[in-house]
């Protein structure tokens, strides 16, 4: 997020949500929202393929095709455009390359992109209207946007139109992913990506490789590791031999999981650190159980990039071990012989300590350390221990000088429906269950709320195809098929079902496409075909 | 903000403009009944309680009285006496007076206003009591309604409607028969509710009560573990357990307000199925191992698979620490920068 | 079309109407009339007419007030002065036109009076007869003698003649002439009407409302529902005159759903109003642009409540909230707005048409004008009437209400609705103001007005009214929840002989609680009843508490027995009584099992007068 939560919430007059149903996904934040626009009147746009709870409380809610979001949104600018809304001052004096943004918007009116968002053109204008009258306006954003084979471009195009509306930089504005995860953000700022080392210092860059081989007293590579679906590929090909898993479930969380279990049955030899049995862990070689969030001491950073300490309730269960003290025994074990460089051993007391190391190494965390987190935590970049972190970013100016327009065109997604697999499914969350349902469903109370994955179904649908609401049905796509209840509902629009990834047995990513985004390499978890019948 | 002089009872105060003088009062350390107020809500002034006398103006209620300068206020007088012991009276005598059973027995407000206003048996013997029966709402596995306990406050109604807003709740019927209902008087698990329970932790009476949590011996300060708001709480812990969780008033993020699955998602924690041994698969199976077993045969083999073979997904579950680590360890150790981690997912 | 053109269609159409050569019968058809049988009534005219082939026109009009001689029919012959017939039924009305339209006998036994130039022998003037001669009927002018439903008859009897007038005046000389006029609100507080329109005019923030509040909830009140459904203009005209006055464009009349026909005719009215350009754009060509929106009430008493009105309106349940702030403020959404009640507006049509001086007229020195109450309970001539304020009740009751039924012993008025309170005999003479009813322990309210005699129980009384505003409160405030609903059990164990020592003394305790304590209206007047019967009744209580109901009402204190010396042994009770209780031999003395008898009185009424041998019994 570019700015916090607590200025959105307080000082937004207008939210423009867009792929993200906060108030399943980030219920807090989505309570935040409601606040304002029940109780200090603030305005609600929502652009979503399904009629998500926060429609009832929207002024408008732009009901696209999923996968039409840069339609969608080039439509909007183009009206912005068209209409001389937009924010003329911001405009000329803190971006560049507005005439090429201009030219790109330009064939993008409403009436154009009719046919690939299904919205009235009417709709558009009056939401880009609304809009340009709702100073400052919040852009939220989650998974609807990034989940697509177009996601960074999705992002540019959020990014373009708050630029626009003069909406960055200022409180109550902004560009605001939510971040799924508890420590999404703080697993990226880590260095937990195969491009980048911590706090974004490239792989590629030698002054950065020189940096971390001096800490740690090795020897680096330059060239970018592989992505999680790039290492499920390769170890498919053989080209991966070993995985070491902290944490993570793909057996339910990755898109198409019978080639994920093609792929992890393919290794020579898989570690799974967790809390659970997963169904990641069942395929493992060795188990190695770890710590729950409440046993634990160390820093998590939320997706307003605030980083928060959190202490030990309870200790684990039986012989399980705080992770850190796993990874650096591990360490021990392989590196016998220490390397030389100031950070280059294992020994640490405490996370504390660890952090310490972070933040000498890390400039946007260079000001972090437990001892400043208690209460509020602190928001990067923090780079040095005076400086107060940082709520809202580009105040005054963007990190590169002007900010820059960067025109985006509007793709399909990659696998458009046809008379084989006729629907769109799209997948998400829903508020009882978070994520593979690991902990949740080990929850005897969000059980009872919400027992089994459903797939929402359009009435129109349902009817054509002879399904009814409670019945068994089976989703089929190119990869694989899952049967479930069906859920008939409007919130959903005809041609799209919806299904969650919270339950292995009737799993969503069986049926998703891998299919990446080539630059942000996410998968296209909100778009794929496939066909729905019902089982007698 | 302008800062206003007044006294209560003879009290120089001072008060920032814009306060209420309950709010006022409360703050200068002089208390004033009250059931309704919430230092979290838009004050409605219906428990008739808060009752107070400012010089000209007569009696009114204090929550609903913004301070002004030179304001002279009484908290007590023979008028206020009347309204608020007979208010009183009438709430005990109709209501659940089985205190020891309550949940909230201690920290009930209603008791506390009892004491304040002080109860004498005789007084309450005159009076009719009609004590309610009407069904408790079980169908919430994290929470139960009793309307019998409820006072009517609209606390709840208030928290759903301008804290959560979700508005799932709200008075119905009329006179005596009034409650607090979900549309069409169903279970709430059948309403909009979102089980957020943020109405039952500040119901001031035990017609809201939590069904599974106990009371803590001691509390945690801690980051909550589902999604990435990073909601501050405080884990409520009884020996090695978490029996209670609670929302962190002070933390910017959320102040203090949870989502379902992070006041009540916590049962996990202590789930009979967590790991508890290292694991070893032996033809096929798992077998139990030691640390120094299961660590040194992952050693063993890791070795043979330094470089670019190797690959580790880290966690978004796990904190910035264990993070930093794993991409050393893959790093630094085994050699490549094949680490990735589900952001994506 | 200007508003002169308007005027002369409308005097043309009047005259036409009333120099017609066919005869026109105005038949009372308002809700009152109907259901006394009017609609068969017209029925049976428009048969008698066809079948005589006599030409003549029928004209359905509102109420004169007339209820005690409902349905009410009169017939203008070419000519001659109208004359009103009461207690028409279908074969009268079949009479009236073979008699008095064929032959000229104008059946004088069956008229009331006469209306307009001339007399005819044998019937008085109607505004002369003893119910109409004490009234001064302004606001009610129209009521019964022009059709509802047509815009052009309230033009022609001036309507609209205010508006114009005010639409050429400044806001603040409006407001002045309001305040030089007295009009104070007549929904019950009197509160001085200029001053809420000052108020509001001053307030901050747009756009402004004004609210006609048209939710008559009281039971036995009907002065509302008669003025709307029979001169609805006189209201709407009122409305229009706020709105310009105060700054607003839109305006809502909140009308209880119970008033089908009322709403019917505000909604004729407001087509008619549309059609002539009286609301809308730029009304009369003045530039002022407004437009009324009509909102049905869902059945709750206290929505008549200003603030539970506002949060019916803005679709929120209807739950009063604490004033200040005023909706003169802070009212509908937050705005500034204007709640004025129906009679009000009327009022103040009145005061734009003819002048402050004139309305000030009448009334007393703080209670200007005229006001209207519906003259109901154990009166000879219940109906609507119009008064002008510092009348004495004494003349209500006897003057205009004729006295008691049966000349039985008058006990008790009560003004005010549920929440007013009972006022006894000694205080017959007593001015009727908002000040004087005030300092005796009731309200004005919107002017119900209930009378008790020598058989009604004062303490059954109390626990009737309160039990109605118990089950109509809001249920959101602790003393009108739980405090109506202590007094109530209180009073029930009282009429139940169940009372305990103390009972009045706590009741005074409790009422005082809750009329010190609640947060609306409805709360801090609602022990006005257990009030005022305690202070002037406090017999009565005192009676229960040992055991006896002085008015023979509370069945559990009395009993029926049967007088030995007077019993025949007829069996006629015996016969009679539901549950068996009486026994018998023909021609022996019958008695009572007390135990059996459910107290229903039966055997009392049929026991044949001359020999009156039951009666009713109290205490030991």
């Amino acid at each position: 997020m570019t700015n916090s939560i607590a200025d959105i919430v307080r000082d937004a007059r207008g939210f423009f949500v867009i792929g993200s149903n906060t108030t399943e996904q980030h219920p807090v934040i989505g309570m935040g929202i409601r606040e304002a626009v029940k109780q200090r009147g603030a305005g609600l746009i929502v652009a979503d393929p399904r009629r998500i709870p926060l429609t009832r409380l929207a002024a408008i809610h732009l009901q696209h095709r999923a996968g039409s979001d840069i339609a969608l949104l080039n439509a909007l600018m183009n009206v912005l455009i068209g209409e001389e809304l937009y924010d003329k001052a911001f405009v000329a004096e803190r971006t560049e390359g507005f005439a090429e943004l201009q030219a790109a918007v330009a064939r993008y009116t409403p009436e154009a992109t009719a046919d690939i968002t299904g919205v009235a053109p009417e709709l558009v204008r009056r939401a880009a209207r609304l809009m340009a009258g709702l100073r400052p306006l919040a852009l939220l954003y989650a998974m609807g946007i990034t989940q697509h084979t177009t996601g960074h471009q999705n992002v540019l195009a959020c990014a373009n139109l708050q630029m626009l509306l003069g909406n960055l930089g200022v409180p109550g504005g902004g560009v605001n992913p939510l971040r799924g995860q508890n420590n999404v953000q703080g697993a990226c700022d880590m260095g937990g990506l195969p491009n980048y080392y911590t706090g974004y210092q490239p792989v590629a860059s030698d002054e950065a490789r020189r940096k971390f081989e001096a800490a740690w007293g090795v020897t680096l590579g330059s060239a970018p590791g592989l992505t999680v679906v790039e290492m499920l590929n390769g170890a498919e090909e053989g080209r991966i031999r070993a995985m070491y898993i902290l944490g993570e479930n793909p057996m339910v969380s990755d898109p198409d999981v019978n080639h994920v279990r093609r792929s992890l049955e393919g290794l020579e030899f898989l570690v799974v650190q967790d809390v659970f049995l997963t169904e990641t862990a069942e395929l493992a070689d060795v188990v190695l159980p770890g710590a729950a969030l409440a046993e634990k001491s160390g820093t998590l950073t939320n997706t307003e990039r605030r980083v928060q300490l959190a202490s030990p309730a309870v200790s684990p269960p039986g012989q399980a071990r705080q992770d850190w003290e796993i990874i650096c025994d591990l360490a021990k074990r392989l590196q016998k012989e220490p390397p030389q460089g100031p950070f280059a051993g294992w020994d640490y007391r405490s996370p504390a300590q660890v952090m310490e190391e972070i933040a000498a190494l890390t400039p946007i965390y260079g000001g972090v350390r437990h001892e400043r987190l208690g209460g509020q935590g602190l928001q990067w970049p923090c780079p040095d221990l005076d400086h107060p972190g940082t709520p809202i970013l580009h105040v005054g100016r963007f990190p590169r000088g002007l900010g820059r327009f960067v025109p985006v065109d509007w793709l399909p997604p990659a696998e458009q429906p046809d008379e084989e697999y006729p629907l769109v499914l799209t997948t998400g969350r829903v508020l009882y269950h978070y994520h593979t349902g690991s902990l949740t469903r080990r929850v005897p109370g969000l059980m009872e709320l919400y027992p089994e994955g459903r797939v929402e179904i359009h009435p129109d649908d349902a009817l054509k195809l002879g399904i009814v609401d409670g019945g068994v049905v089976r989703v089929s796509s190119r990869r694989g098929s899952v049967t479930a209840r069906a859920e008939v509902t409007q919130r959903t629009q005809p041609g799209l079902v919806f299904m969650t990834f919270h339950f292995a047995e009737s799993a969503a990513n069986v049926l998703t496409i891998a299919a990446l985004d080539p630059v942000a390499k996410i998968p296209e978890y909100k778009a794929c075909a496939v066909r729905v019948e019902p089982v007698a | 903000m302008k800062t206003l002089s007044l006294t209560i009872d003879g009290v120089a105060v001072t008060a920032r403009e814009g306060m209420s003088v309950l709010e006022c009062a409360l703050e200068a350390g002089i208390y004033i009944p009250h059931l309704c107020h919430h230092p979290d809500l838009k004050p409605v002034g219906v428990c008739r309680l808060c009752l107070v006398e400012i010089a000209g103006r007569g009696m009114t209620i204090s929550c609903k009285t913004p301070v002004e300068e030179g304001m002279v206020v009484r908290t007590e007088s023979p008028d206020i006496e009347l309204a608020r012991r007979v208010a009183v009276e009438l709430l005990i005598v109709n209501h659940h007076a089985d205190c020891l059973s309550c949940a909230k027995d201690g920290a009930c407000k209603l008791q506390e206003i009892a004491r304040h206003v002080g109860i004498e048996e005789e007084r309450l013997q005159r009076l009719r009591r009609t004590t309610s029966t009407l069904p408790v709402d079980s169908s919430n596995p994290f929470f139960l309604r009793d309307p019998n306990r409820c006072v009517l406050c609209g606390i709840c109604v208030r928290t759903c409607e301008e804290i959560v807003g979700a508005s799932a709740i709200d008075y119905a019927f009329r006179g005596y028969a009034t409650v607090i209902s979900t549309l069409g008087n169903r279970p709430i698990v059948q309403s909009r509710c979102e089980s957020c329970g943020e109405c039952v932790a500040r119901c001031p009476v035990g017609a809201l009560v939590p069904r599974q949590e106990r009371n803590p011996a001691r509390e945690v300060r801690s980051i909550c573990a589902y999604c990435g708001v990073g909601c501050g709480l405080y884990l409520g812990v009884r020996g090695n357990q978490v029996v209670r969780v609670r929302g962190a008033a002070e933390s910017p993020v959320n102040r203090g307000r949870l989502c379902v699955k992070g006041r009540y998602g916590h049962a996990y924690i202590g789930h009979p199925e967590r790991l508890t041994t290292p694991l070893i698969r032996r033809d096929g199976r798992f077998v139990e191992a030691t640390w120094e077993e299961a660590l040194d045969l992952v050693a063993t083999r890791l070795a043979g698979y330094r470089g670019d073979q190797f690959a580790a997904l880290t966690s978004a579950r796990c904190t910035n620490e264990e993070n930093y680590l794993l991409q050393k360890f893959t790093r630094a150790v085994m050699g490549t920068h094949n680490i990735d981690h589900c952001a994506r997912l | 079309m200007t508003f002169e053109e308007l005027e002369r269609r409308a005097q043309h159409e009047w005259q036409a109407l009333k120099e017609s050569s066919v005869p026109l019968i105005q038949v009372g058809t308002a809700t009152c009339g109907r259901s006394a049988g009017a609609s068969a009534v017209v029925d049976a005219l428009r048969e008698a007419l066809q079948k005589e082939a006599v030409p003549a026109l029928i004209m359905e009009v509102g109420c004169i007030g007339l209820c005690f001689a409902e349905p009410l029919v009169t017939i203008h012959k070419p000519g001659r002065p109208a004359i009103c017939y009461g207690h028409v039924n279908p074969e009268r009305a079949t009479q009236l036109v073979s008699e008095y339209l064929l032959k000229d006998n104008p059946l004088s036994d069956w008229a009331l009076g006469t209306v307009g130039e001339g007399s005819v022998e044998g019937i008085p003037e109607l505004f002369q007869i003893p119910v109409l001669k004490p009234q001064v009927r302004r606001i009610l002018r129209n009521c019964g003698f022009i059709d509802p439903t047509n815009i052009l008859h309230y033009v022609a009897q001036g309507g609209y003649t205010g508006l114009a007038r005010a639409l050429g005046m400044e806001r603040q000389q409006i407001i002045d002439e309001i305040r030089r006029a007295g009009l104070r609100g007549r929904g019950g507080a009197g509160f001085p009407t200029w001053r809420k329109w000052q108020f509001c005019l001053e307030a901050p923030g747009e756009p402004k409302y004004v609210v006609c509040n048209a939710d008559e909830g009281d039971p036995g009140a009907f002065m509302n529902r008669s003025l709307l459904e029979s001169d609805p203009h006189s209201v709407l005209e009122g409305l229009l005159i706020d709105g310009y006055t105060i700054g607003a464009r839109e305006g809502y009349i909140y009308c209880r759903a119970e008033y089908p026909l009322a709403l019917e005719r505000l909604h004729i009215a407001l087509a008619q109003m549309r059609e002539h350009g009286l609301v809308g754009e730029n009304i009369l060509g003045s530039g002022f642009s407004f437009d009324i929106h009509i909102k049905e009430g869902a059945g709750a008493f206290v929505c008549g409540e200003e603030t539970a009105l506002i949060a019916s309106i803005e679709g929120r349940r209807g739950m009063p909230r604490p004033r200040p702030p005023f909706p003169a403020t802070s009212g509908l959404w937050g705005r500034p707005t204007v709640i004025n009640n129906v009679e009000t507006l009327a009022g103040v049509s009145l005061i734009l048409q003819k002048g402050a001086e004139w309305f000030a007229q009448y009334g007393s020195e703080k209670s200007k004008g005229t006001k209207t109450f519906a003259l109901v309970g154990k009166v000879k001539r219940a109906g609507l009437i119009e008064v002008p304020l510092g009348i004495t009740l004494r003349e209500i009751v006897y003057g205009i209400g004729g006295g008691i039924l049966g000349d039985k012993r008058f006990k008790a008025v009560q003004t005010g609705g549920p929440s007013g309170g009972c006022l006894p005999e000694s205080l017959l003479d007593s001015p009727v103001d908002y000040e004087s009813l005030t300092a005796a322990g009731s309200i004005m309210g919107s002017g119900g007005m209930v009378v008790m005699d020598e058989d009604t129980c004062m303490v059954d009384v109390a626990r009737y009214f309160l039990d109605f505003t118990q089950k109509e409160s809001c249920g959101e405030c602790v003393p009108c929840r739980l405090g109506t609903k202590q007094m109530i059990d209180i009073l029930t164990d009282i009429t139940a002989g169940k009372g305990r020592v103390g009972d009045v003394e706590l009741l005074q305790e409790v009422a005082l609680a809750v009329k010190k304590g609640s947060l609306c209206g409805l709360g801090q007047t609602a022990p006005n009843p257990v009030l005022t019967t305690i202070r002037y009744f406090r017999d009565e209580y005192e009676a229960h508490e040992q055991g006896r109901c002085p008015s023979k009402v509370c069945k559990a204190l009395i009993r029926y027995r049967i007088v030995p010396d007077k019993c025949k042994g007829c069996q006629i009770c015996s016969r009679a009584c539901p549950v068996g209780a009486i026994s018998g031999e023909r021609r022996q003395v019958h008695t009572i099992d007390a135990v059996k008898c459910i107290r229903c009185g039966v055997c009392l009424e049929v026991c044949p007068a001359r020999f009156g041998a039951v009666e009713c019994v109290t205490g030991q």
